[in-house]
């Protein structure tokens, strides 16, 4: 029996003709003896010879297998069962070793030859196309559910909208409001040394508000959105695909498009603007604390001088991109959902693209921004 | 294939075995046999519990009172360390074949090799397209992945992993679900073949009355929490129990009965002449 205490798998060589085998002949006694297959080389494949299993206390597939590959046709001579003296076997290992060597040896598929790199580079260049096809393919169709939801009012889907607002906003809050608080302390620590060298520590009110409001509440608060909401669409529509539930609303009439993507998409447009205000209004509070704490900025002062530090167009700017972002990240993670192929694994790879192309894709965007609000001088 | 001096011992013996899910009692004190190689099938209506009894068999599911002797093993005893070659010696199939997505079939099949063997690379590969093969699949199903699998290919993959430490216990959960007849019958014939060739005890839950004609020595049928009745299906059919009766009283009963027969007739009279 193959419980741990039983001989291993031995092989002996007694008359010039015969072979004698000891020991449990099964799948996790005989590792020791496969290790050592040149002893089987000097087997002849032509010579008429007895195999001895009076000795053998256990057969099991493999045991047989390896009997048949190693002393019944060894190498690639053609001897089978029928060429070979069986002695001292019981009728149903007998049974087992003849249907073995009537089975024969299977031949191992060969794993089709990597692609030269330069079919890969191709492969993958167009699968990119593809996805920024299945992206933009989305977008439209997202407009076109608009357009008809718009013209049928009754039709718009409620519930999962406000749903998603309360999943990807309200549920948000407590990070973003964390982050972006920390985000505000951070910059004012950093900016502090550099302003009381110069005597200029009321600047901060500029530093912070002007860095927060323009560049890091949005940037940060979509990062978090990504994270949370984008990896959650991906996730959900991923394993709806698998499930067949996407399937199953085809089927019903009932677009897709329709029913899970737009409800997100709207849901993000605008619950990402509001995270963006919350975390300007934290940022800038982790900012006046700092000050106080660290250049004798009072919070009366501070006030003060914010709304000469930062007008309603810095504030306006950092919002606008908000919505952006919004559908970024709710079409990147659609997308890569309802692309999900396979099985769970798939989801799982799905996410993970879907987090890193959002987080990509808004900092891209954020980027042309500049580039963009630098040219309108704004 | 294990040396049992002792072949009538019975390999699991299930001793006041009782479950409950909440306030649902499933299993009241129920008691069962296996012997050693007999194919030994488990049926019973949906909810009467006899998946989550193939789960506790399996050490997957801990009942709340009673006892299961396995392989000589108190399965209920066993802490992880020493359930380890306790669950060597069995296979289990399940019922979506759990074959992992992420690894070819080949790789499915040579992973309890490679884990529990000291058999080098090269050989597990053999091993498994062997076993594959066994199963009846194409030797270029080794290199596909699951998702590429019909329902049939991948039932046969799932029991070629089952299979792959050579168990002495094989437990399928309804093997033929959601195959079509051709393949359901021929992973019933490969189940009957595998039976004569390793000696294999074989544990199954199904609903399917042509695999139990055609393939169970003994079946028992569980009901209100209760074996209540074991036997050969010819046994069972003479049973009054309510239970059971569904099993021959209906159309579908009756029409697996008569192909049985059918079958049963054609066997004999192949073996007369």
């Amino acid at each position: 029996m193959s419980d741990g205490h039983s001989l291993p798998a031995a092989i002996s060589f007694s008359a010039p003709d015969t072979w004698v085998l000891s020991g449990s002949w099964t799948v996790l006694c005989i590792g020791e003896l496969a290790r050592k297959t040149e002893q089987f080389e000097q087997v002849q494949g032509s010579e008429r010879r007895v195999i001895d299993g009076s000795k053998v206390d256990a057969l099991d597939t493999v045991g047989a297998m390896l009997i048949d590959r190693w002393l019944v046709h060894p190498g690639a001579s053609r001897t089978t069962y029928a060429d070979v003296e069986w002695f001292g076997w019981t009728p149903a290992q007998d049974r087992l070793l003849e249907r073995v060597d009537k089975q024969g040896a299977c031949s191992l598929p060969q794993a089709p030859a990597r692609s030269s790199w330069l079919v890969r580079l191709g492969m993958s260049t167009a699968a990119v196309g593809g996805e920024t096809r299945a992206l933009l393919g989305l977008v439209g169709e997202c407009a076109l559910a608009f357009a008809a939801t718009v013209q049928h009012p009754r039709r718009a889907r409620w519930r999962p909208f406000l749903h998603h607002i309360a999943i990807a906003g309200l549920s948000a809050m407590p990070i973003v409001g964390l982050l972006s608080l920390l985000m505000g302390v951070v910059i004012a620590f950093q900016g502090a040394d550099q302003l009381s060298r110069y005597g200029a520590n009321v600047f901060v009110v500029d530093l912070v508000g002007l860095s927060m409001l323009r560049e890091f509440a949005p940037l940060v608060t979509a990062i978090i959105v990504a994270g949370r909401s984008g990896a959650a669409f991906a996730a959900q529509l991923g394993t709806m695909v698998v499930t067949e539930e996407v399937d199953a609303l085809r089927t019903l009439g009932i677009s897709p498009v329709e029913q899970l993507v737009l409800p997100r998409l709207l849901a993000l447009l605008v619950v990402l603007p509001l995270l963006t205000m919350f975390a300007d209004v934290m940022g800038v509070v982790g900012g006046m604390l700092m000050a106080r704490g660290r250049l004798n900025v009072d919070y009366a002062v501070f006030i003060d001088r914010l709304p000469l530090a930062v007008d309603q167009g810095t504030l306006a700017v950092g919002l606008g991109k908000a919505p952006i972002f919004a559908a970024i990240i709710a079409i990147v993670g659609c997308v890569q959902g309802l692309r999900t192929r396979g099985g769970a694994d798939a989801v799982g790879t799905q996410t993970t693209r879907a987090v890193v192309q959002s987080i990509f894709l808004v900092i891209v965007a954020d980027a042309l921004f500049s580039v963009a609000f630098s040219l309108l001088d704004l | 294939m294990a040396d049992h001096p002792d072949s009538s011992k019975n390999v699991i013996e299930v001793r006041g075995l009782t479950t409950r899910f909440g306030q649902h009692l499933v299993h009241d004190a129920l008691d069962l046999e296996v012997r050693h190689a007999e194919t030994f099938a488990i049926v019973g209506g949906s909810g009467s519990g006899k998946s989550t009894l193939l789960r506790e068999m399996i050490m997957l599911h801990r009942p709340d009172a009673g006892t299961i002797r396995m392989l000589d093993f108190n399965v209920l005893e066993l802490d992880e360390e020493h359930a380890v070659p306790l669950r060597r010696r069995i296979g289990v199939m399940f019922q979506q074949g759990g074959l992992f997505a992420s690894m070819t079939v080949g790789e499915n099949v040579g992973m309890p090799l490679r884990e529990f063997t000291q058999l080098d690379d090269t050989l597990v590969d053999e091993i498994s397209a062997w076993k594959i093969a066994l199963t009846g699949l194409e030797a270029d199903a080794v290199l596909k992945y699951p998702s590429e699998l019909s329902g049939g290919m991948h039932q046969r993959a799932a029991l070629a992993r089952a299979l792959a430490l050579d168990p002495e216990l094989l437990f399928l959960d309804e093997p033929t679900a959601g195959l079509d007849p051709a393949s359901a019958d021929g992973v019933g014939a490969l189940i009957r073949d595998l039976r004569d060739l390793l000696g294999l005890t074989v544990v199954i839950i199904t609903h399917d009355l042509d695999l139990l004609w055609q393939v169970a020595d003994r079946v028992a049928v569980i009901g209100g929490g209760k074996v209540c009745g074991v036997g050969s299906m010819a046994e069972l059919s003479a049973m009054q129990h309510v239970d059971i009766r569904p099993f021959f009283d209906t159309p579908r009963g009756r029409a697996a009965q008569q192909d049985a027969a059918r079958r049963g007739d054609v066997q004999r009279m192949k073996e007369g002449g």
